[in-house]
């Protein structure tokens, strides 16, 4: 594992079911993540996955690759293009730094139209 | 909101004096850590990681927002600071809001039966920006949440707060055309003259509404005309809740207007609340125009 090194990545299809299924598992009832209409007097096309659910599957994309015993330190996050039902995300990952059993890892979600997230996690990998 | 800069400015100050007050005080999370929630967590997420199950689970660390999440309860915790500046923002335009950084760091494990408490204070509140979404001002507070009294993770949120660019005013929704054909076509032309023409049979005198190719007493093919005198009674109704139809507002009374001639015909009854139409009501017809080209006749309740 070295500086460089790129995570496979994970296709995550963007269902209207996983828009609302994360945002109701994160408590989160604001309108434009589960009423389309709603979300349309707000000037967005349609319903769009909310920042929790983001921040989840980034966590889940890190810890899948490292494994159960991998403790995630700390996970921050940039939004740019929504996730609307229909759309596919890839994570993909690259290693920016590996520092004894610390490992931070530069995240890019992208969308059919464009980055829907960019962000960094440091996870710790016990040996 | 003028688009004067000094006006921006002015605006700008008042939000800047937000800056450094609490957002949230004492705030306690809803449940504690627990198994039933952190399964609905990983199941919406796909996550099938193991430290999440059984008698050593932890909950996935980025929850960690989750369980500060107030859901559809009112928020004791929030300060006035915090609903002040809200407020301001959201009666100068910028009401609608998006989500735009997390950034968390986890100190120590949450566990089912934890209970967390919070703290939060407002840390920056941006000069005016405009994005892709509208104009508005980002908003980031920063969150410290304990378990047992003991920091647990701190969690970092900027939203935006924007006035909507592309604010859908609803589009002008046209209703549904008549299909006009040969059978028809004299109603129609009947409604482009503001009369109610109803079939008769030449055969056997009897009338019949709508318009049918032939007689359905005695099957002769030969008709003529009468007009309706316009007087009728509402003889049923349904009042439509759902689903919303383009360019009809629900609710609304769609009734089946018996004439005073005897045939009946479905059309709305216009004057009188959705919920004061009644079977026997009297209506009287009268013709509408929804557009350009679409006049229709309606009937108007003209008593009880």
């Amino acid at each position: 594992m070295k500086a460089g090194d790129r995570l496979p990545p994970l296709e995550i299809p963007v269902t209207r079911t996983l828009i609302v299924a994360g945002a109701i598992a994160s408590r989160d009832y604001q309108d434009v993540h589960h009423d389309p209409e709603l979300a349309r007097r707000k000037g967005s096309p349609d319903i769009f996955m909310n920042i929790l659910t983001t921040n989840g599957l980034v966590g889940r994309y890190i810890t899948d690759h490292f494994g159960p015993r991998a403790q995630l330190r700390r996970v921050a996050i940039r939004l740019g293009a929504p996730n609307h039902p229909g759309d596919t995300m890839v994570l993909t990952g690259t290693v920016e730094e590996v520092e004894g059993d610390t490992v931070t890892v530069r995240v890019t979600g992208a969308n059919g139209i464009g980055k829907h997230v960019t962000g960094t996690v440091t996870v710790r990998v016990p040996a | 909101m003028s688009g004067e800069p000094e006006v921006h400015e002015e605006f700008e100050a008042r939000l800047k004096a937000y800056e450094g007050l609490p957002a949230a005080a004492t705030g306690v999370g809803r449940d504690l850590v627990n198994e039933p929630m952190i399964r609905h967590w990983c199941e919406a997420m796909g996550d099938t990681s193991p430290a999440y199950t059984g008698p050593d689970a932890i909950a996935p660390p980025t929850m960690l927002q989750a369980w500060t999440m107030a859901g559809l309860t009112h928020r004791p915790e929030r300060t006035a600071a915090y609903d002040e500046l809200l407020t301001l923002l959201d009666t100068s335009g910028h009401d609608a809001v998006v989500a735009t950084d997390c950034e968390q760091e986890y100190l120590r494990p949450l566990r089912p039966g934890d209970r967390i408490t919070f703290d939060s204070v407002i840390e920056s509140v941006s000069a005016r920006k405009t994005t892709k979404l509208g104009a508005g001002y980002f908003v980031t507070t920063r969150t410290d949440v304990r378990a047992g009294g003991e920091l647990a993770g701190t969690h970092r949120f900027r939203i935006l707060k924007y006035a909507p660019a592309h604010r859908s005013s609803k589009p002008v929704e046209r209703r549904p055309r008549p299909v006009v054909n040969r059978d028809n076509a004299g109603f129609w032309e009947g409604v482009a003259r503001h009369e109610l023409l109803i079939q008769r049979c030449t055969a056997c005198r009897a009338l019949r509404f709508p318009w049918l190719p032939g007689c359905n007493a005695c099957g002769s093919p030969d008709w003529d005309t009468v007009a309706a005198s316009g007087e009728g009674t509402v003889y049923s109704y349904v009042v439509m809740h759902h689903p919303p139809f383009p360019a009809f507002e629900p609710p609304y009374a769609v009734g089946l207007v018996e004439l005073a001639e005897g045939v009946r015909i479905v059309s709305n009854v216009v004057g009188v609340p959705y919920d004061e139409v009644r079977i026997g009501m009297a209506v009287r017809l009268e013709f509408r125009r929804y557009d350009e080209e679409l006049e229709l006749p309606v009937f108007r309740g003209v008593g009880p």
